[in-house]
């Protein structure tokens, strides 16, 4: 059945996928978030401690999708995988780090002996849910303002910047579009944590926090959506494969997939009701509007990127080494073979929401903090 | 392939610069995470033992056990994971050519890894450490044997991806693309190097988890503390233990042949063997000669101990056959069918230029010229590896880092089940707290375990040199365009903040082992 598609449909299917790996990880960086609201929402160490282990219970699973992620463009695209991370080093190997300080930082801030204090392991938190976030921001914001980069004949990549992506972040689209995403995990963050504490100073707080986030949201979420719609983009001819630059390229991507218009304006839309149900109406479920609703935007962005003969990684220096989700990806046989393995994703899925269900079942209280297992927790 | 033709112009040595502080980050991160992996592998199965037990009799000094080892288990797990990413990363950012010239065969392991093993481990770990109170025993057992079965998933697709580099099959290049393309899945996933890979590293995953758990309760045995409890653990990894270290030694051999096959210079230089012949000796114990160059005469070994034969038995399962030596895969020997790295070069170059020209004359739109230079590739590509070579000696691997580490595995490999033996026989005696000397032995195989896990992986990367593919692929030409500076300093950054977290792990660790189970 997946034999007889078409290597366009493969390579279009596959776009999907990875997009929707990867705003299932926008939606997942609430654990980011919340890793930033311990200095601005908790105001004592109790509460901290509720945030981090609300958080600490999930981290593995945003890690986890991140991976998924790379290995998803690794397997699909490899010449974006080889072209973005070799090319762009410093900004992937900054996000890197800072997702490494978050791996430990949770097992090992309350340990007894742990050679570097907890504060220090708090400080890590904070980095990767600040610094982090912002660099994968600015690196998605290159699929629209494209980066210094050419291919030789052996597609081999040179980069055009001896900062090697470090500028991507001195870009004002792409420094909101980081800026946007800190905001939103942190909205993320507290909707999460009136889901699922149970100790109503913090989370009377964290009510507030995700209006006062969502304000600071707002100016570069303005800025990103005013670019969007008047810069130019990339298109590709796909006849001849050739790159041309096109005026208001992603405005007439928008207008020509309605769909895509319909999944950012209903996403946005949702994040803010979840936003207003948290803050006004005093009500738990925020999270799942805000989740499903940065889904929906994050599909958004990838599809006015990748899909409707746009060049996903634009060069700006050599417009034909551009890349596009059709001279990057794998060959047809290697996208079929994914493509039956992506059979098992809705199976992960299953299990994954079932664990979820089985461990949110019960709010997160002082009392579990200091029960019997105590020394097992964050 | 990418060339050194770089518009940048950057010189040949600054590219091997680059490529050696790539190596050496590689390496570096490989090794880190290799210090938590197997103990990843192998205490997730004996915690599950442990806690199956206690599922079974209800008696909660079982849970108190298994709690103890499941919260070591937690700390090295989180270095793992943050090691882990690292190395996915990195075929990205260090060896991003290698990453597009493979990618197509060598993406999709990486990505099946994250979909079938890393989301089990990532869930049902939360479900482990903190359902306790949250879902029932059986499901809280059910979860603890996922992570267990993920993680061991995890090595799976992971060492699919190495046996390929080690043993590329399945795939065909693209000279338009410039790439190497998958053409049988079940070929790469089943390969014989594939299966040695794993059923060796889990093997010897189970082996060290048990020396670590034998270890540690041996510990308590001499400090007279918590004598049940390490009594009771020690049973469980002994006989764990003991089982696994005979796997262990039937899929060494088993790597040994596969290496013979595939990869027969690696073969040759694990045992230091420079010329080829009937009978091969095995180096019981040696000392290199730094000195010696392949095709001089000198002596390989300033001093050494042979077993006749035993090389011969290990590489074809036959103790009269030919191995051949160093010399020959380098210069050629007619006599014995086998063509040298030398005469591969020659034919490398050609296939080299041919792509060279096929790529310009397409680009130019001469389909003539493109189509005769093609025939001329098709006709050469199977050296084309070796055409990037600049003298045939370099498809030497370093001889003696090989040779040593592979002798430390093989002695360390020989004596653990030994240890197995001894501490069942004297559990068995009701004895065992009193063998004080055996006890300390037991405290000293973990760090045993941990040299032979690493002097492994540098027979089996070391040995593979200079190839990042076997005979394909060059390390010199899989690394990205990048200044040298670059990798030095991300080198330096891996390196201090790695060491500082596993300074933050060990002394974490040595403090839980302090507070002990009964905590
Ligand atoms: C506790 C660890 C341990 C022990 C005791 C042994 N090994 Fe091992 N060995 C490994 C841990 C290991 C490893 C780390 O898991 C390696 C690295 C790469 C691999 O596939 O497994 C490995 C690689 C490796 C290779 C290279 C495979 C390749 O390049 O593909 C060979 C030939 C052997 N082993 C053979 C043996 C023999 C004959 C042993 C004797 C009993 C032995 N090993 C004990
Ligand atoms: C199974 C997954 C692994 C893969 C795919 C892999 C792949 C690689 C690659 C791409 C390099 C750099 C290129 C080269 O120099 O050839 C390398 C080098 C190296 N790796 Fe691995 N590696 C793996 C696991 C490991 C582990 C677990 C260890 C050690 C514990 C290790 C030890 C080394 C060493 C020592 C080098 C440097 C060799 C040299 O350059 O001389 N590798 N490996
Ligand atoms: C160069 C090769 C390797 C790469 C790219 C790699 C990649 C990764 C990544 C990304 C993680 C974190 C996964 C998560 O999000 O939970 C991880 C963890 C892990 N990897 Fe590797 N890995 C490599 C080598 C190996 C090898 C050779 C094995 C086993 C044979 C292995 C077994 C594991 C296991 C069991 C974990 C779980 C965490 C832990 O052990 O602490 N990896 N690896």
């Amino acid at each position: 059945m997946i034999g007889n598609l078409d290597y366009s449909i493969l390579q279009q299917l596959w776009w999907l996928i990875c997009s929707v790996v990867g705003s299932l990880f926008l939606f997942l960086t609430f654990v980011q978030g919340g890793q930033t609201l311990i200095f601005t929402t908790a105001t004592t160490e109790e509460e901290k401690s509720l945030i981090i282990n609300a958080m600490g219970r999930k981290w593995e699973l945003t890690f986890t999708t991140l991976v998924l992620f790379g290995g998803a463009l690794f397997a699909a695209f490899p010449l974006f995988y080889a072209t973005s991370f070799g090319g762009a080093y410093w900004v992937w190997m900054l996000i890197l780090f800072t997702f490494i300080l978050q791996a430990v930082s949770y097992e090992y801030r309350k340990k007894p002996d742990n050679f570097l204090g907890a504060r220090t392991y708090e400080i890590f938190m904070f980095i990767n849910g600040s610094v982090g976030i912002l660099l994968i921001g600015a690196a998605v914001g290159t699929f629209f303002t494209g980066s210094r980069f050419s291919l030789n004949l052996y597609n081999s990549v040179i980069w055009g910047t001896p900062y090697h992506g470090l500028e991507a972040a001195f870009n004002l689209f792409n420094l909101s579009f980081g800026l946007f995403l800190v905001f939103l995990a942190r909205v993320l963050g507290a909707m999460y944590i009136v889901n699922h504490v149970d100790y109503d100073p913090l989370v009377k707080r964290a009510r507030k926090a995700t209006l006062i986030n969502l304000l600071w949201a707002l100016p570069f979420l303005l800025i990103i959506l005013f670019k969007i719609v008047t810069m130019d983009g990339y298109a590709v001819d796909p006849a001849t494969g050739t790159v041309l630059v096109e005026k208001g390229k992603y405005l007439h991507n928008l207008l020509g997939m309605p769909v895509v218009l319909a999944l950012l304006l209903g996403g946005l839309i949702s994040v803010v009701y979840g936003v207003i149900a948290t803050a006004f109406l005093g009500k738990n479920c925020g999270i799942w509007f805000g989740g499903v609703g940065t889904v929906l935007v994050g599909l958004a962005i990838f599809s006015l990127a990748g899909y409707s003969n746009t060049a996903f990684y634009p060069s700006m220096t050599d417009l034909q080494s551009s890349l596009t989700i059709y001279n990057a990806s794998s060959s047809k046989y290697t996208l079929t073979v994914m493509s039956y393995v992506a059979i098992a994703v809705p199976f992960v899925l299953g299990y994954v929401a079932y664990v979820w269900k089985l461990m949110n079942a019960k709010k997160l209280t002082l009392a579990e903090l200091t029960s019997e297992d105590s020394n097992e927790m964050y | 392939m990418p060339t050194v033709q770089t518009k940048e112009g950057i010189l040949e040595d600054q590219i091997m610069n680059t490529v050696n502080w790539a190596r050496a980050q590689f390496a570096l991160t490989a090794m880190y995470h290799w210090i938590f992996v197997p103990l990843t592998l192998g205490l997730a199965f004996l915690v599950a033992f442990f806690e199956s037990i206690y599922v079974k009799t209800g008696n909660e000094e079982w849970k108190k056990l298994t709690k103890f080892w499941m919260t070591l288990f937690g700390i090295n797990f989180a270095i793992g994971v943050a090691t882990g990413i690292i190395l996915e990363f990195q075929f990205g950012t260090n060896w991003s050519n290698y990453s597009w010239i493979v990618g197509d065969i060598f993406g999709a392991p990486l990505a099946i890894e994250g979909i079938f093993a890393f989301f089990l481990e990532a869930t049902f770990f939360a479900v482990m450490f903190f359902g306790w109170h949250k879902v029932s025993k059986g499901f809280h057992l059910f979860s603890t044997w996922m992570v267990a079965i993920g993680s061991n998933l995890s090595a799976v697709w992971i060492l699919v991806a190495n046996g390929w580099m080690q043993y590329p099959v399945g795939m065909a290049f693209n000279p338009d693309k410039a790439r190497f393309e998958m053409q049988n899945f079940w070929e790469v996933a089943l390969s014989p190097v594939a299966v040695h890979k794993f059923t060796h590293t889990t093997s010897s995953a189970f082996l060290l988890a048990s020396l670590f758990v034998v270890g540690i309760s041996s510990l308590f045995l001499l400090q007279k503390r918590h004598q049940k409890m390490a009594k009771r653990s020690m049973v469980v990894a002994a006989v764990f233990g003991f089982i696994a270290s005979t796997f262990v030694a039937l899929t060494g051999d088993e790597a040994a042949f596969n290496v013979a096959r595939h990869q027969p210079m690696k073969l040759a230089a694990m045992e230091g063997l420079y010329v080829g012949a009937e009978k091969a000796p095995i180096v019981a114990m040696g000392i290199v000669n730094s000195a010696k160059k392949p095709g001089d005469d000198q002596p390989a070994f300033i001093q050494e101990v042979k077993i006749p034969g035993l090389l011969s038995l290990l590489a074809n399962r036959d103790a009269n056959s030919f191995v051949p030596g160093i010399d020959d895969l380098v210069f050629g020997n007619s006599g014995r069918n086998i063509i040298g790295a030398e005469q591969r070069m020659v034919t490398g170059k050609i296939a080299v230029a041919a792509l060279a020209r096929y790529k310009e004359a397409k680009a130019k739109g001469d389909m003539a010229a493109a189509t005769a230079a093609l025939a001329v590739f098709d006709q050469h590509k199977g050296d084309l590896g070796y055409g990037y070579l600049k003298s045939p000696v370099q498809s030497v691997p370093p001889v003696s880092t090989t040779f040593y580490s592979f002798h430390i595995m093989v002695v360390l490999g020989t004596m653990f089940p030994l240890i197995f033996m001894l501490v069942l026989y004297f559990i068995f005696k009701g004895t065992i707290e009193s063998q004080r000397w055996l006890n300390l032995a037991c405290f000293a195989s973990i760090f045993l375990g941990y040299v032979a896990q690493q002097s492994g992986w540098v027979v089996a990367e070391v040995g593979r040199q200079p190839w990042a593919i076997q005979g394909m692929l060059p390390v010199g030409v899989a690394s990205t365009n990048i200044a040298a500076s670059n990798v030095q300093t991300t080198f330096f950054i891996f390196l201090t903040l790695f060491t500082a977290l596993l300074v933050a792990e060990i002394s974490i660790m040595v403090k839980q082992i302090k507070i002990g189970p009964e905590a």
